[in-house]
């Protein structure tokens, strides 16, 4: 499954990303300056709510009349000249990407950064039929140098390294001399990318956001590159997963502004580059070719089910950045390029229950997701529901959480069940207490006493006080 | 007049809502709750029907186990005229049932009408009673760990806060970084009791930057889960519900 990352078992990739203590202190003051500036920026747009609220509408009437506005773009953008074509899966789009660079001979490609092009590993397909592809976008290039190491972020891929490991990569592999700071280190980068862009034949990039009403493109990034990458190229190739559209410029201004403030803690990213079709006549610059991509690979089966609001991220990682799970265990533990609540909630549909199915579980629920995500994508309630896919129809929970749970509704639908069995619990536990704690517990118990004590059940419940206060003419 | 009530007039009646940890592990904090509510001019009762509120088995995904739990419940507070419970999340499971049932089902309208006498007891004291000081007294320096489904999803953020600021003696200290989980999330914390184990205690790290030596929390489950590791720890820090502050008199 192209985007699965790292190790096929998932206990295996939380110890390794417990273990990393580079990563997670890497990833913690990460979090904690995106959270802080998230907060900011936030606030001071005022009104933050209305805005969440707004976007949440655009992007459920977007995805809700989905159909319509991609057959909107596809016109436009055939009307200006430009190429489109809808891939049902992965293969097909790489197919159709390889075939444009074949015929145009093409060796080197500069490529943006753009997650769908990791969902189905267009990189691979493409230097496997000998070219070269260069990513042009910081974090991404940074990995890129380092064999390859896979993203573990949707925004700054590679969050999980340190300034100081990232100035040892390019010493490594680019003879780096300067320091870790973080001005040397892209400028350093900066100069090696230019030569790239000006040599490449094909530029690739992602899209934040298509607007169907002009058949134009919008791309939000840090650097600037992505104006490189569709400037310079003769041939331009646009890959976009299908929901990533909204109707017209009103409201990409309002998920543009939600989505750098609450991705970065930005008003606006240092550049947002638009683009629409191949070059005019009357235009300068731009590409004399231009492909759109637009890849379904599994997201039209999530329309019309429970799942569909997850179809409405607009990738800001906002989800991510508060998430207590992700700091805690890396992007990588995930197994997936989507990583944190969103990854939890998208991997198992993009690819199934059996890649996944651990992951709807790696979430104490607690909802730090939900309340900042800026389309208001009720996050933790989709792990619910996909908790109860895999108890319903996948039938895929254990045997034993199934017979305690047959238990659990006998005992709560009948008062007397119920009694017999909490008086029952100071007896039953007695084998295993010590001074009024339980340290070792039986059964399914011991994973959590291994790390902490449970207390002893009190001689007399709160229900039995209660009544023998009642038989003594109650409240005093 | 304390708070919203009259001197003299009707009690309010309150159904009180345990909790299953409650009733097996924190009778403590039970029975400190009642006798406050009576304090405060409650009449208090306890339907001995009532038994949990579901959320194991909602939050496992065991949707059909989760509506007999939910059905046996409405039932068992319909004649209540409030229903106040001592831990947040179980109180919004409560709230939750009525996303269970079909839009516009009779189950549906009894699930709103519990939902609307509901109530957090910090929030049902200052809300509902509109008393912010209870008249307690207690000698500590304590710090409150704000539980995840009670202020973002039950919505209820400053109640404790605004009662225990009123307890003399009390010296409340800012926890840092109070908005993070615990690491309990129910089944979480032993189907996934190594990550939970990280976020319990860095949790504690941040308790133990208060130097107070007194946690407070609203929500038995969390409060079961730090207190289990702190003994583990063999940490210095007491750990109690609320109730058990407000309820006092300064007499320990
Ligand atoms: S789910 Fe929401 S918060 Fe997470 S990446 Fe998508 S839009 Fe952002």
């Amino acid at each position: 499954m192209p985007m699965h990352i790292g190790e096929k078992d998932f206990k295996k990739r939380v110890t390794k990303g417990i273990q990393d203590d580079f990563m997670r202190g890497a990833v913690r003051s990460a979090q904690e300056r995106l959270q802080n500036r998230r907060a900011a920026a936030a606030e001071e747009l005022g009104d933050w709510e209305e805005w969440r609220t707004l976007g949440q509408q655009i992007r459920s009437h977007t995805v809700e009349h989905l159909d319509y506005y991609l057959h909107q773009l596809s016109e436009k953008v055939a009307e200006l000249g430009g190429h489109v074509f809808f891939a049902e899966t992965g293969e097909e789009a790489n197919e159709y990407i390889k075939q444009v660079v074949q015929e145009k001979n093409a060796k080197k490609i500069a490529k943006s950064k753009s997650m769908v092009t990791e969902e189905i590993s267009m990189n691979e397909a493409l230097e496997g039929i000998g070219c070269e592809v260069i990513e042009t976008d910081l974090g991404e290039y940074i990995l890129q140098i380092d064999d390859h190491d896979p993203p573990s972020h949707i925004v700054a891929p590679a969050l999980h390294k340190n300034k100081e490991q990232i100035r040892d990569v390019f010493k490594e592999r680019l003879d780096y001399l300067k320091t870790e700071k973080p001005e040397e280190l892209a400028l350093f980068a900066r100069e090696k990318l230019r030569e790239e862009f000006l040599t490449a034949d094909i530029g690739i990039t992602g899209c934040n956001f298509a607007v169907a009403e002009s058949g134009s493109f919008a791309l939000v990034t840090n650097e600037g590159n992505a104006r490189m990458v569709t400037a310079l190229p003769k041939t331009q190739i646009t890959v976009m997963g299908m929901e990533r559209i909204v109707p017209g410029w009103e409201e990409l201004d309002i998920v543009v502004s939600l989505l750098t403030r609450a991705a970065v803690g930005q008003k606006l990213t240092s550049y947002i580059t638009a683009l629409t079709g191949p070059k005019q006549i009357d235009e300068a610059d731009g590409p004399e070719e231009f492909h759109l991509v637009i890849v379904d690979n599994g997201r039209s089966k999530i329309l019309g089910t429970e799942f569909q609001e997850a179809l409405h991220c607009i990738r800001c990682a906002a989800c991510i950045n508060v998430c207590p799970v992700y700091r805690h265990v890396g992007g990588h533990a995930y197994g997936s390029i989507y990583p944190g609540p969103i990854g939890a909630v998208l991997s198992p549909l993009l690819s199934d229950y059996d890649e996944y199915k651990e992951l709807p579980y790696a979430s104490s629920l607690c909802g730090a997701c939900t309340e900042v995500c800026p389309v208001k994508i009720p996050l933790h309630e989709q792990l619910i529901m996909h908790r109860r896919k895999i108890v319903e129809d996948e039938k895929k929970s254990t045997l034993a959480e199934r017979i305690a749970m047959r238990g659990f509704e006998q005992i709560v639908h009948s008062a007397n069940l119920y009694r017999t069995a909490t008086r029952m619990a100071p007896f039953l536990t007695t084998p295993f207490a010590k001074n009024n704690v339980i340290t070792k517990g039986p059964g399914p118990i011991r994973n959590w006493t291994d790390t902490r004590d449970l207390p002893r059940p009190t001689k007399e419940r709160f229900r039995d006080w209660f009544k023998n206060r009642e038989k003594q003419g109650g409240a005093v | 007049m304390i708070g919203n009530i009259q001197k003299g007039a009707l009690k309010v009646k309150v159904s009180f809502f345990i909790t299953c940890l409650g009733d097996i592990f924190y009778a403590n904090a039970g029975k400190a709750a009642v006798e406050l509510l009576e304090r405060l001019g409650c009449e208090v009762e306890f339907p001995d029907a009532q038994t949990c509120c579901g959320q194991p088995a909602y939050n496992s995904g065991y949707h059909k186990e989760t509506l007999e739990a939910a059905k046996h419940m409405i039932e068992v507070f319909e004649q209540s005229e409030y229903v106040v419970g001592i831990s947040g999340s179980c109180v919004y499971m409560l709230h939750e049932y009525v996303h269970l049932f079909k839009d516009g089902s009779n189950w549906q309208k009894r699930a709103i009408a519990l939902k609307e006498k509901t109530y957090e007891f910090s929030q049902f004291i200052v809300e509902i009673l509109g008393i912010e000081d209870v008249g307690a007294s207690y000698q500590a320096v304590a710090t409150y760990h704000t539980s995840c489904h009670m202020t973002r999803l039950l919505g209820v953020k400053e109640a404790p806060f605004k009662l225990l600021e009123n307890v003399k003696g009390l010296k409340m200290v800012d926890l840092p970084y109070r908005h993070d989980c615990c690491g309990f999330g129910g089944t979480f914390s032993v189907k996934m009791a190594n990550i939970s184990e990280q976020m319990v205690d860095e949790k504690i790290s941040h308790i133990e930057e208060t130097e107070a030596n007194l946690l407070l929390g609203a929500d038995g489950s969390c409060l079961m889960n730090i207190g289990g590791r702190i003994t583990r720890q063999g940490k210095p820090v007491e750990v109690k519900h609320i109730a058990e502050i407000l309820n006092s008199r300064g007499d320990e």
